[in-house]
């Protein structure tokens, strides 16, 4: 019988099964972070325990690391804490890789396990951040855990599951100047909404995707998550491939050989059955702008804030003039009219060397408005980092008056300093405009890197494609 | 993990749908390397008028009037009611934390998000899907009748109303017996020790890259 890629990835790592469904899966690479494993570690020592497989872990620093004055370390006495745990529970235990608060490749988990290698096609992965969804772009079976589950694969190396249906979103066609994986991640959400995708796993198939490199699939994975999914997938193919060779922790030799022809078979069969598919055209995505506090609440640059009157259903109704009353926006405003104080580009799913050249393309030889009061460039690893210094797009942001900051989570989720004040408004390559996501107050609108640097030279939302 | 037993309890509404769990628990809460202590930081943005940081006293900080939950009436309750996608976003366990920690060990809901569902068995919350018209039904008496409380019975899988309508609810058989039992999963899983052995070996033969 035809199988999925997820058929074939569950399958492949059942270590058993009860006759309800409920399975022991396989975990082979555990990433770590340091705001969602302190209780795992100190429940792990409590009960006398010791770690299944340490050679399975890959840890870093990055919610709540700085993204400048690096020199004088973490000022926030409860983040260093934090960081610090990381530190000390890692030293204990072991890891295959751990890159600590200034290592040269810290960054954010989900920039650093792909660029290492460390996240390779056929795997299970997991962590706990939900946006472990976005290592399904290299056909892995990634998503996010909880603290509990943190500690259950430290414990066992396995998690206890139950499979998903199966989801094939399959997109067809070219996507226009301009527009970007991000924009398809949003019209996707718009189209399914954020609980759309929940019980099941989507693969991402059809043209467009194939055409996208592997950083516009993690893009496009790390947004599974709002789409209600637990994970994304893409199945692999030779940009997989190219992307892989010579990482740090890929297989070499003949090993590589070996890892490719499996590799290689990690796709869905022809006339494989998927529990729902929907069907997308690559030529009818616009560049998208949030305007609410859901990712749902898209529409394309070119439209005006939805009217709540318009719509039927009351629940629906009343969150959308929940959304309009905090993101302080009016019914019919156009979208391109709305003005910005802030510009934040990085998060894990936009701040790959792809996602900074996207932006910098739109800012060369131009500058911010002057009423946006910050611009932040956070690269999403110390390696990202210094391959944007070594294209000089650095400079291109500094010329354009935005700060080129050190690597982290920063204000996708502002647990360190890089944060809104209550009222202010964000053009934010990040996956979140939830109410106080980025600040207490604070109003972000989430768009694609190039749109966040069109938004910054317009000083309010613009249609990249006039620029470019 | 603490055995869930029939109980008794006092029904919270919250009337939205795609509650997030930067909503439940802000992040600024997420620096502590405890389980503990969430309880008066959830919902914090929602439910006090200034803005909250770790090690603030919340006891002296000056409630929404207008949060729900902050109602005289709604004191003490430990069965949340609300609408769907209840727990989207993040992946953090804090959240379910603060609503244990905050007295509920119920919520009733039209859909969850998927990893805060799971997160609730692993800490002895049971979260209960129910069909909109029975959510529509539980909002209507919960406003109308003062001190409204549910029975909640797992082993049954029934919701007993006061004027004794019994709804039934699904649960996951496997779920349904750790919540009942108090079980680890952790202690579970390592009866299984040795399968979990045997594959790994068969996988390093099979892709022996993955333990290079």
């Amino acid at each position: 019988m035809p199988q999925t890629l997820y058929d074939k990835l569950w399958n492949d790592h059942v270590v058993r099964q009860e006759a309800d469904g409920t399975a022991l899966i396989y975990i082979d690479r555990h990433l770590i972070h340091e705001v969602t494993s302190p209780q795992a570690f100190e429940g792990l020592k409590l009960a006398g325990r010791k770690p299944w497989r340490v050679s399975s872990i890959v840890a870093t620093a990055d919610h709540n690391t700085p993204t400048d004055h690096w020199d004088e370390g973490i000022k926030d006495p409860v983040s260093r804490q934090q960081v610090e745990t990381l530190d000390s529970n890692i030293r204990e235990v072991g890891a295959l890789a751990y890159f600590p608060f200034k290592d040269l490749r810290q960054g954010i988990v989900h920039v650093v396990g792909p660029e290492n290698g460390a996240t390779l096609p056929g795997m299970t992965v997991v962590c706990g951040d939900s946006h472990t969804s976005t290592h399904g772009a290299f056909a892995c079976m990634a998503h996010g855990i909880g603290t509990s589950e943190v500690e259950h694969v430290l414990a066992t190396q396995c998690l206890i599951q139950k499979k998903s249906k199966s989801m094939l979103i399959r997109v067809e066609g070219q996507l226009g100047k301009g527009v970007t994986a991000k924009d398809l991640a949003l019209a996707i959400i718009g189209r399914i909404g954020t609980a759309g995708g929940t019980g099941y796993a989507i693969e991402f198939g059809g043209s467009t995707i194939r055409s996208l490199s592997m950083e516009g699939r993690m893009t496009l994975c790390n947004m599974a998550i709002e789409a209600g999914a637990r994970l994304g997938l893409v199945a692999v193919d030779d940009v997989t491939i190219n992307y892989l060779k010579d990482r740090p922790f890929s297989p070499k030799g003949e090993l590589w050989d070996k890892a490719v022809a499996y590799w290689r078979t990690l796709r869905s069969d022809e006339g494989a059955c998927f529990d729902c598919t929907v069907d997308l055209r690559a030529e009818a995505i616009l560049p998208q702008v949030t305007w609410g506090t859901s990712p749902e609440m898209v529409v394309p640059v070119t439209a005006v804030v939805p009217d709540p009157a318009q719509e039927s259903d009351p629940v629906k109704r009343e969150g959308m003039e929940r959304a309009l009353q905090y993101m302080g926006l009016s019914p019919n405003t156009p979208i391109k009219s709305i003005g910005i104080d802030k510009v934040f580009i990085g998060s894990c799913t936009n701040s790959r060397i792809e996602d900074l050249r996207q932006a910098a393309a739109v800012l060369k030889g131009r500058r911010k408005a002057d009423s946006v009061k910050l611009a932040l460039a956070v690269p999403g690893s110390g390696l990202v980092k210094r391959q944007a210094e070594a294209e000089g797009l650095d400079k291109i942001f500094v010329a354009a008056g935005f700060e080129w900051r050190e690597p982290g989570c920063s204000m996708c989720l502002a647990m360190n300093a890089d944060r809104l004040e209550p009222g202010e408004r964000c053009a934010s390559t990040s996956n979140r405009n939830f109410e106080g996501r980025q600040g207490p107050g604070g109003r972000t609108h989430l768009v694609s890197p190039a749109m966040a640097a069109a938004a910054a030279i317009a000083g309010h939302f613009a249609d990249v494609r006039d620029i470019l | 993990m603490e055995k869930f037993v029939k109980f008794d309890g006092l029904v919270a509404p919250l009337d939205r749908s795609n509650v997030d769990t930067d909503a439940i628990i802000p992040k600024q809460f997420l620096k502590s390397i405890k389980r503990s202590g969430f309880g008066p930081n959830a919902f914090d943005e929602w439910r006090y008028m200034d803005h909250g940081e770790p090690g603030m006293d919340n006891s002296k900080r000056p409630l929404n009037p207008n949060f729900v939950l902050n109602q005289a009436r709604y004191q003490g309750a430990s069965i949340l009611l609300t609408r769907s996608n209840f727990g989207c976003g993040s992946s953090r366990e804090h959240a379910p934390w603060a609503l244990l920690d905050y007295g509920f060990r119920v919520i009733l809901a039209e859909s969850f998000a998927d990893i805060f569902f799971n997160n609730c068995f692993k800490n002895g919350i049971l979260p209960i899907v129910l069909p909109k018209e029975e959510v529509d039904a539980l909002f209507g008496l919960t406003e109308h009748t003062p001190g409204f409380r549910l029975t909640v019975d797992l082993a049954q899988q029934q919701l007993v109303r006061p004027d004794g309508h019994v709804i039934g609810f699904q649960v996951d058989p496997f779920r349904k017996e750790c919540l009942l039992n108090g079980w680890d999963d952790i202690g579970l899983t390592l009866r299984h020790a040795e399968a979990i052995r045997e594959f790994e070996e068969r996988r390093k033969q099979q892709q022996p890259w993955l333990f290079a």
